[in-house]
């Protein structure tokens, strides 16, 4: 009986870890359904995007107050983690406090985690007076309802009840506060707990210790299901993010092969295919649904803590049109979800529920709506390019079913004829030095 | 007069057995739009004044392509890209210089894949590279003491991140330069871009050339300046929907140089 809170504590941690692997293979799974990409190039260049914009924040902080206080929840979210490595070995191995051994360094340590703590919970709080009170105009748009919104307090009431626990921890341990070193803030909290006889003390540590460590557990899990999964996936996300000029989209081989062909004046139209080109399925142009997108893109979906700040800066959402950046990623990310769901319920394989991103998920108004400015992503603070999805799809419209608007198609009927977006004649091309 | 506004070709120039310095792409909207050509004739009346030994495709220049990328049809944008560089290659073209940044962004960054490799450069960079090195004087006080706001095209600032060589050759004007709220990385289209000129906007509470006009017009200006044609288009259309066009004048920079030197 003894051996007994260790027992548990094993089987939660291996239960907490084990879910966890078992969902991030899911995930990786489910990322890996997009399109080959190669994104192998210039990784000295990529490492440095990765230091520089996931773990030195710098396209945080060009909102000075979200971005600060974001610094300081993410610098003391990562520190005061550093303490769950001691929870876990006194855990599993019945200790107290196994690392006070190291004396004055430990009491420096704990009070930081501490003061980190309360700042923490003050930055937490006041994201959610943001949100909540202030009601900063991104967190009330219109695909910022029902699950996407309390996802976002949920995270906020996640961190606070976990600083409370570790602070309420270190105010009810008789040991550690009779030590009088690292209890910084804790010692301000004890003298509410004063009269309590020792018993119900230790009961309450013991109930701060253990729900702090499961609620880690529980947060942990609750990632895959939250945006919150930023916290993991904004390293890789802006390491493969674009490092090309923003105004530079990719090419599509598949055209340039059958345009090359088309151009190429010894090419014999009639000619049989090529051995084996009978087995190909002709490329399909642009994406319709998550599979035809790349996995980088997929990834982005992952990755999008749907912050709003592309949706803010976008001049057709800022002017009342229905696109919403954030919302085409909200969206691949909802249709993969559904996708990983139809393959799982079906052994493995995917089966046409008679449903695509494009239609079910994103409208054409949407798509047709974008500048292609490039604002969004520039305000991304992970590197995601909502920008290149919307391109995807608009070429699957255009391409594929000849579904752009009426004057788009004039337009490039023109450039077809003239050379040119009006109907003007090519040979009038040098008119205007004669004017 | 005439001098200044003298565009070779070039074909002429081939059959002189020459090659020019600088391919001028004039580009479509340059070639047709009533408005974008006077802009045209002003980066030509610069180039002449500056000695700049340059041609054009003329007639045997074809759209870039970029609206049809744009727009998502990548079989036209790339039929009319090899059109072209079958073209340019021809005629061993190594420098090119557009006033449109969205030709510019096409031919820099989206024509070699294709097998066209050029040095593309935007005119706000080329006249600012004149200045730099002294082939062009810039002295008239014409703008001395005007307000001028300059409202960054997409395709230039955070497609390709120039926003200082435009910046640079307003200061030549001696005008006092004022920013808008929302400028560099941060400002807004005029709403033009990704074939949105080509179409009516979708639904939605106003227009986005007027709510970037109404960036410009916060500042007080006597003139907003710009760098693309489209950008011009947009932004004159939201000066007269705010009905200041009696007030506020929108220019190009390279008309504003042209202006400036009273050429």
């Amino acid at each position: 009986m003894q051996y007994l809170p260790n027992i548990i504590f094993a089987i939660a941690l291996i239960l907490g870890f084990g879910y966890f692997a078992k969902n991030v293979k899911k995930l990786i799974r489910n990322i890996k359904l997009g399109q080959d990409v190669d994104v192998s190039d210039n990784k000295s260049e990529r490492f440095k995007n990765m230091a520089r914009i996931a773990l030195g924040q710098s396209k945080m902080v060009r909102r000075p107050v979200s971005g600060f206080l974001h610094v300081i929840v993410y610098v003391g979210f990562i520190i005061i983690n550093i303490e769950v490595l001691e929870i876990i070995i006194d855990g599993l191995f019945g200790t107290h406090r196994i690392f006070s051994s190291l004396g004055a360094t430990y009491g420096f340590l704990i009070g930081f985690f501490e003061i980190l703590a309360v700042l923490v919970f003050v930055s937490v709080t006041i994201f959610w007076i943001r949100r909540n009170v202030i009601k900063v105009a991104r967190f009330w748009k219109s695909e910022m309802t029902s699950w996407p919104k309390n996802d976002g307090n949920f995270i906020l009431y996640f961190e606070m009840v976990l600083m409370t626990l570790f602070l309420v921890m270190n105010a009810t341990d008789v040991h550690f506060q009779a030590m009088n070193s690292g209890n910084v803030i804790s010692q301000f909290i004890a003298p509410l707990f004063n009269g309590l006889p020792e018993t119900t003390l230790h009961f309450i540590e013991r109930g701060a210790w253990w729900l702090h460590i499961l609620g880690i557990l529980v947060f942990l899990n609750y990632l895959y299901f939250s945006k919150h999964l930023h916290i993991l996936l904004a390293f890789p996300n802006t390491y493969y993010g674009k490092i090309k000029p923003k105004g530079q989209f990719n090419n599509l081989e598949a055209v340039t092969k059958e345009v090359k062909m088309m151009m190429d004046p010894n090419a014999d139209p009639f000619a049989a295919p090529e051995e084996g080109a009978d087995d190909e399925e002709p490329a399909k142009f642009g994406a319709s649904d998550v599979q035809d997108l790349n996995w980088v893109q997929l990834l982005s979906a992952y990755t999008c803590t749907e912050c709003g700040r592309c949706t803010s800066a976008c001049p057709a959402n800022l002017t009342g049109k229905k696109l919403s950046p954030r919302k085409i990623m909200m969206d691949t990310r909802d249709r993969l979800e559904e996708v990983g769901k139809n393959i799982d319920a079906n052994n493995g394989e995917f089966k046409d529920d008679g449903k695509q991103l494009l239609g079910d998920y994103i409208t054409n108004e949407e798509l047709w709506a974008c500048t292609t400015c490039n604002a969004c992503v520039e305000e991304c603070p992970v590197s995601i390019d909502p920008l290149s999805i919307i391109l995807e799809m608009r070429r699957y419209l255009v391409m594929e079913q000849s579904a752009a608007p009426t004057e788009l198609n004039n337009m490039m009927t023109n450039i077809e004829n003239n050379g040119a977006p009006w109907p003007y004649n090519q040979m009038d091309r040098l008119n205007w030095t004669k004017e | 007069m005439s001098d200044l506004l003298k565009v070779p070709t070039m074909e002429e120039y081939m059959a002189q057995g020459k090659q020019p310095e600088i391919l001028f792409w004039v580009g479509s909207a340059g070639s047709f739009d009533d408005r974008a050509k006077k802009i045209t004739k002003a980066f030509v009346k610069i180039l002449n004044t500056a000695n700049v030994d340059f041609a054009v495709l003329g007639t045997e220049e074809s759209s870039t392509g970029d609206i049809a990328k744009r727009a998502g049809n990548e079989f036209l944008f790339q039929m009319q890209a090899v059109t072209n560089i079958e073209i340019l290659n021809a005629y061993e073209v190594k420098k090119i210089v557009t006033c449109d940044p969205h030709s510019f962004n096409c031919l820099k960054n989206e024509y070699p894949e294709l097998g066209g490799q050029y040095e593309v450069i935007h005119h706000t960079q080329f006249i600012n590279d004149l200045i730099a090195s002294g082939r062009l004087k810039v002295d008239g006080d014409l703008y001395k003491g005007k307000k001028i706001t300059f409202h960054d095209p997409c395709y230039l600032g955070r497609a390709n991140n120039e926003y200082d060589a435009p910046r640079n050759v307003l200061k030549e004007t001696k005008a006092d330069i004022v920013e808008m709220k929302r400028h560099k990385r941060t400002a807004l289209c005029c709403g033009a871009g990704g074939a949105q000129m080509f179409k009516e906007p979708e639904k939605g509470d106003m227009d986005v050339n007027v709510l970037r006009t109404e960036d410009a017009l916060e500042t007080k200006p006597n003139i907003i300046a710009t760098g693309c044609p489209y950008c011009n288009t947009m932004m004159t259309d939201g000066v007269k929907a705010k009905e200041k066009e009696n007030d506020v004048q929108v220019l190009d920079i390279a008309e504003l140089i042209a202006n400036a030197q009273g050429l």
